[in-house]
């Protein structure tokens, strides 16, 4: 962003400064009602956004439920300490990177694999088929698709008995019987694939909104240096879209510790807790479910913080390598 | 211009494949959904002896009526059905409400502290107090256990709030200087021009908070202890993934793996209901606004 000239500030005799005060003063009286249709999303800003802000106090006490807030005693850094020594710390660590890691492999180059192909069809009706399709899964609830998930892949309930589709292939592709729902090894993927169905089709429309920005002159100057589809791929649509993979690619990396919540609790149970367990699980069922609020105050702060440094790493390291960056 | 352009062989063979692949991806996104609506319609001896299947050999109605059944599943289901109704109709009129009226204040460019509060805004998409903290202030309000709990906390998504300011702002000056002459207040001008002017806008936000109200199980699985309560995507959790009912009399199936292929039908059935609405609005490009925020 190019720099704005800053006005130049002349000094003003005190009349002056009570005058232009009265003026403001008087533009704010004008503006009452204008004040009065901002206030309910202050209040809302205040309330629920803020106020938690204060509540981070909680991470330097010792506060559990029924216990009230003002006889809690402060602890300074107890809760990070223990939590730091904790050994599910390291777990909780691994896990939350590995989801979010695999998603950065595996599934954030399929939207934009996806936008590609899309963009070579040149059938409209079908196109249109396509994409309505695929956006679907983004629309039905997270607990439709992990219920689907489970009737697929659940163990027969009786000798004799059919399981879900998916347990039934794996078990004549591999000779085996897995128990994938309740396996820790499996959670992983499991997890990667309700993402790449429910998402990867919506995740195409911000790249194809800037594939519909290209030029077709473009191309057709290309076709007439004799480009042929490869080369008008990687030559014209990927610089076009290069810009927003960036800059889906920062907000992926900012939120690296934020693995979909919603959708481990639904897959979490007993048998795969020692891979589903990520720091938001951790907050919610240590914090929520056993009242232990400080301390999962703290480690909720903690993911907060660091999450804040990668934002800020990933957009001044797009800002390096000379993209525009997101703020 | 077009003359020139001869396909080659390798042309043609990108082509297929290109099709084949979108074709397949486009079908295994789709053929779960359409599975379980072919299940839902299943007797229960062929769910448990057939894994795959698009079309049921036999066609029955048996899990619907066990679902409705008020003796059965029915008074369950039927009032989880009704809570999700009334927090969709009154969450969406609630979002609507504060996300319009904030949005069109911090739209005005000459209102002073405009900035701060945009400022403001903008620092809770990056920071956060986290799940605790805003669970005990909800709690302390005493909305725990109450439907307020599921209308008010996610009242305002700032992304949302953001892109309506920006629309707002486009609305041109002429308009409510002319109506600030005719004695309209500030007020007024928002009720009687700027929201009439931005109905598509609206009804865009509309349902996309409304998908997510019908959607959203967390906030009732955080706030709401009681579970008479629950609205209907915690029953459906509940019952597809928490109950494991065997049959008691394998002689007499009673529909149970089919039971739960319909009420995840019922779960869906209303989001495929508006979504050719939905996509209708998205194409617009506002949603693309939203995710870059």
């Amino acid at each position: 962003m190019a720099k704005v000239e800053k006005v130049q500030k002349v000094k003003l005799t005190p009349q002056e400064k009570a005058v232009n005060r009265h003026k403001s003063w008087v533009q704010m009286k004008n503006d009452k009602w204008l004040y009065l249709l901002l206030l309910p999303g202050v209040l809302y800003f205040i309330i629920f956004k803020f106020a938690p802000m204060w509540g981070v106090l909680m991470a330097f006490m010792n506060y559990y439920a029924g216990v009230s807030f003002f006889q809690a005693q402060w602890v300074g850094l107890d809760n990070f300490i223990s939590f730091f020594k904790d050994s599910s710390f390291l777990q909780l660590f691994r896990n939350t990177l590995i989801i979010s890691g695999m998603n950065l492999v595996f599934y954030f180059p399929l939207p934009i694999i996806l936008a590609l192909l899309l963009n070579e069809i040149k059938v409209q009706w079908y196109k249109k088929t396509v994409q309505t399709l695929i956006y679907v899964p983004h629309f039905v609830s997270m607990v439709v698709i992990a219920s689907i998930s489970f009737m697929l892949l659940k163990v027969p309930s009786m000798e004799g008995y059919t399981g879900g589709a998916i347990y039934e292939i794996i078990r004549k592709l591999t000779g085996k019987n897995v128990n994938v729902l309740g396996s820790p090894g499996a959670f992983y993927w499991v997890i990667l694939i309700q993402n790449m169905w429910k998402e990867s089709g919506w995740g195409t429309i911000i790249f194809l909104a800037a594939l519909a920005g290209v030029d077709v002159e473009q191309y057709e100057a290309a076709i007439v240096d004799g480009a042929n589809r490869w080369q008008q791929m990687l030559y014209i649509t990927l610089p076009a879209i290069s810009s927003t993979i960036v800059t889906m690619f920062i907000l992926r990396m900012g939120s690296v510790l934020n693995t979909g919540f919603e959708q481990l609790i639904l897959m979490q149970n007993d048998l795969n807790r020692s891979t589903s367990e990520t720091f938001d699980t951790f907050v919610y069922n240590r914090g929520r479910v056993d009242g232990d609020y400080g301390y999962t105050t703290a480690v909720g702060l903690f993911k907060s913080v660091i999450s804040i440094i990668c934002v800020q790493t990933a957009n001044w390291a797009a800002k390096k390598t000379g993209q525009s960056g997101l703020f | 211009m077009l003359s020139i352009k001869r396909r080659s062989v390798g042309d043609w063979i990108a082509d297929v494949i290109i099709y084949v692949l979108l074709t397949a991806l486009a079908l295994l996104m789709v053929i779960p959904f359409v599975y379980v609506i072919a299940a839902s319609f299943a007797p229960e001896h062929e769910i448990i002896t057939r894994s795959l299947f698009i079309i049921p050999k036999e066609f029955t109605l048996d899990a619907y009526k066990r679902i409705f059944d008020p003796n059965d599943y029915g008074l369950r289901v039927l009032k989880s059905l009704g809570i999700s109704v009334f927090i969709t109709g009154v969450g969406t009129a609630i979002d609507l409400f504060f996300s319009t009226t904030m949005a069109y204040g911090v739209s005005r460019r000459h209102l002073k502290g405009r900035n701060i509060i945009m400022n403001c805004v903008l620092f809770t998409m990056i920071f956060s107090g986290g799940m605790i903290p805003t669970f005990l202030i909800v709690k302390s309000l005493g909305m725990y256990d109450t439907y307020w709990a599921l209308l008010l906390p996610g009242a305002i998504n700032a992304y949302n709030m953001i892109i309506i300011r920006n629309f707002f702002a486009e609305l041109p000056d002429g308009l409510d200087e002319a109506a600030q002459i005719d004695g309209c207040t500030d007020i007024g001008i928002f009720i009687k021009i700027a929201l009439p002017l931005s109905m598509p806008m609206l009804a865009t936000f509309g349902l996309f908070y409304a998908v997510g109200h019908w959607n959203d199980y967390f906030n009732a699985l955080l706030y709401l202890g009681d579970s008479s309560k629950y609205p209907f995507q915690l029953i459906l959790r509940n019952i597809v993934m928490l109950s494991n009912d065997t049959q008691v009399d394998p002689n007499v199936l009673m529909p149970q793996e089919t039971l739960k292929m319909a009420i995840i039908v019922i779960g869906t059935v209303p989001i495929l209901i508006v979504y050719p609405f939905l996509q209708k609005h998205f194409a617009a490009g506002v949603m693309v606004g939203a995710i870059k925020g």
